[in-house]
């Protein structure tokens, strides 16, 4: 009899252990556009009662927005905003499980997460207590690795990146709104009949760049190349719109000084 | 010494001397392999766009003699995708240096031309006679500059021309020689002549020039604005220039460091406005949350006393966030006017505002007011039925056809993608459909 009350007391320590996580979201009102293990949790719990069916991603993209707002109205908070306050957390909360260490396992390990009520605690129990320990391990190797970002509209990473090499082969030592209108140069193109239409076939067109003439393309960019090319990618414009520069010292074509000139940034000419 | 010694010294030397000679003739191997490769590319490029050209002109002359329908169509289509592949192969020649946008233009104008035909219903809206008649010019045009490719290629054929020697020419600005470049400007001439097809889609929205209210601003008044409005004290060195003919608008750029951070503003002659400015920085890890950075721009916003405004998109980048806020006027989403916030989310400092859209387009916009004739049911009508419709606003956006026009704004998904239509408020006709994402997988 004692040995069966220990049993259900040491049983329910530790379903009270597993809900001690249970409390992980921050004081931040949560928005669309945010990142971050909040939202995580914001989507494990949508997901564990069947409001949201997307990726568990750490991203408050459009797919978590609609299931935030569809919780809110189907819950009667007064504002359905899409703004995850303390109220909306606080009937999440209610409403839901979250268990941290398991669904950071489960994406550390790349797997899809389904986290909807009631199916996940028996895979818990079912799994070995060896390999959830390693998985464990892995969660604590693993630092954090966001599972996807936010990105400009019409650019993907790669896209970035490519840029980002070309605007710190091109401009590196440039004052940084320079850089960033370099990255505008090659944005401002993408809609120009004149040019491709595409960002790799703008940056590899034959003597557009002298920096991919000569392969300086091929260096890893800098941070602040990086940043440069998100503030331009973004919207900031600090050549006014212009579709070529050169640097008048290099400069050996005379075509090129009859363009009507917008600004000079730096060594940099810019031009319509 | 020895003679022993003296003729292994010549021996190791003269093994040294024949390997050399050995490498030195592979590595000529390797660059000569890899220059025809190069070479062998801009011939390819060259020689189809001279097939294309040939092909276009075919094309076109034949549309003319064609009076079905049903075989115009696909013919424009043709047209629409020769033209899109001859600009891919004048892309991939060493011409970017050259002049040689009339002949990426023309291509350009008859492949929208060719698109918009292809894609109307001609039983409805036949080719009219002014259309007729640019084809007709066009034809002249194409035959003409046909012929001047094929002149071109027959040169680059006989003499054995080599594309790497014009790249070289042309880069060092040493082409007054070059027979093949001539031929080329002759083309380019050609291409600059017709432009029957201007007339046909112009595009007036461009030119129009923006005048800006206010008092003109020189030198001094812009160092003062720029002091006051970053609160920069007055030992901080301002670095002022002008904007030359080629801006849409006379503007002042100004860029000053701080301790703190780089900065980089822009300022208009007319009224001393602050278009755009950025803040750089390094920035540490963040304290502040989306939300709180998306209460900072609003605040800013207010104070700059950008009144209508509201936030229609946010995002987070790592450690900056970047907030899209449009102009609403009377519950109407002004979307040509737009301002775009970032602030760093370790303080919640705004790093950087532009405007410039906002403030241009407000003082372009001629129309200013939009009233719905259709309701938001009527327009929901005119949706795709498989669309699960989320949330309806009007909005005010620019249309290549016929400049800003009034929509209904619908947000909705199909299978957890989410899709943004537009309806115009008017006729209910679809004026646009998007996908949106927000998000990437890291990969």
């Amino acid at each position: 009899m004692m040995k069966q009350l220990l049993g259900i007391i040491i049983i329910c320590l530790v379903i009270l252990g597993t809900n001690m996580t249970v409390s992980g979201f921050s004081d931040q009102v949560i928005q669309k556009g945010a990142t971050g293990d909040d939202v995580i949790e914001l989507q494990a719990r949508l997901q564990y009662n069947g409001y949201y069916e997307g990726q568990i991603d750490g991203v408050f993209g459009w797919g978590t927005y609609w299931s935030v707002r569809n919780f809110q109205e189907a819950f009667g908070l007064e504002s359905v905003d899409g703004l995850v306050g303390d109220k909306t957390k606080q009937k999440l909360v209610n409403a839901t499980e979250y268990d941290e260490r398991y669904i950071k396992q489960q994406i550390n390990n790349n797997r899809d997460v389904n986290y909807e009520g009631g199916k996940q605690p028996d895979q818990q129990t079912n799994e070995p207590t060896q390999e959830s320990q390693e998985s464990q391990n892995n969660q604590d190797a693993a630092t954090n690795e966001p599972q996807a970002v936010n990105v400009p509209s019409g650019f993907s990473q790669n896209d970035i990146n490519l840029m980002a090499r070309a605007v710190y082969a091109e401009g590196r030592g440039e004052p940084y709104n320079g850089q960033v209108a370099i990255a505008a140069v090659i944005i401002n193109r993408l809609d120009h009949p004149d040019f491709p239409d595409s960002i790799s076939g703008i940056i590899y067109e034959p003597l557009a760049f002298e920096a991919v003439a000569d392969g300086q393309i091929n260096m890893q960019p800098n941070a602040e190349a990086r940043e440069a090319v998100m503030d331009a990618t973004n919207g900031w414009d600090p050549s006014g719109g212009a579709i070529y520069y050169f640097n008048p010292e290099t400069a050996t074509s005379d075509w090129i000084w009859s363009r009507p000139q917008i600004k000079r940034i730096g060594k940099h000419i810019f031009m319509k | 010494m020895p003679g022993w010694i003296r003729w292994i010294i010549y021996i190791v030397l003269l093994i040294g001397l024949v390997g050399a000679i050995i490498w030195g003739y592979q590595e000529q191997q390797e660059k000569n392999a890899i220059l025809i490769k190069a070479e062998n590319n801009y011939q390819r490029a060259f020689h189809d766009l001279t097939y294309r050209m040939d092909e276009l002109d075919e094309k076109i002359s034949t549309v003319l003699a064609m009076n079905a329908p049903s075989n115009i169509s696909p013919q424009m289509a043709n047209i629409w995708k020769i033209t899109s592949e001859a600009k891919a192969d004048v892309s991939q020649l060493p011409l970017s240096l050259l002049p040689f946008n009339q002949t990426k233009q023309l291509l350009n104008q008859i492949g929208d031309f060719a698109y918009d035909v292809s894609i109307r219903d001609l039983n409805d809206q036949p080719l009219n006679d002014q259309e007729l008649q640019a084809l007709r010019e066009l034809k002249d045009q194409s035959n003409q500059m046909k012929s001047d490719l094929r002149q071109v290629q027959n040169q680059v054929l006989t003499d054995g021309v080599r594309w790497m020697d014009i790249e070289v020419s042309v880069a060092t600005n040493d082409q007054r020689d070059d027979e093949v470049l001539k031929g080329l400007q002759v083309v380019e001439e050609d291409a600059g002549q017709f432009d029957g097809l201007s007339q046909l889609n112009d595009s007036e929205n461009d030119k129009k020039q923006v005048e800006l209210d206010g008092e003109t601003y020189n030198q001094d008044d812009i160092e003062q604005v720029v002091t006051d409005y970053f609160e920069l004290n007055e030992q901080t060195e301002l670095t002022v220039t002008e904007t030359g003919k080629g801006s849409e608008v006379p503007i002042y750029n100004v860029s000053f460091d701080t301790d703190s951070f780089h900065g980089y503003a822009e300022v208009t002659e007319q009224g001393g406005n602050v278009l755009s400015y950025l803040l750089n920085r390094d920035i540490g890890e963040s304290t502040k949350s989306l939300h709180d950075g998306r209460l900072v721009a609003e605040t800013l916003l207010k104070d700059l006393d950008y009144e209508q405004v509201e936030m229609v998109e946010s995002k987070q980048y790592e450690k900056v966030g970047v907030y899209k806020f449009v102009h609403v006027h009377d519950d109407i989403y002004y979307y040509p006017d737009e301002i775009q916030v970032k602030v760093a989310l370790d303080d919640g400092q705004v790093t950087g505002v532009t405007a410039r859209d906002f403030i241009l387009n407000e003082n372009k916009r001629e129309k200013r007011e939009f009233e719905p004739t259709l309701t938001e049911e009527e327009a929901i009508d005119y949706i795709h039925d498989q669309i699960d419709v989320q949330t309806t606003r009007l909005a005010v956006i620019e249309t290549e056809e016929s400049g800003e026009v009034l929509a209904y704004e619908v947000l909705g998904t199909i299978d957890g993608t989410t899709y943004r239509v537009y309806i115009n408020a008017n006729d209910g006709f679809e004026e646009r459909v998007e996908r949106l994402t927000q998000s990437e997988e890291v990969y």
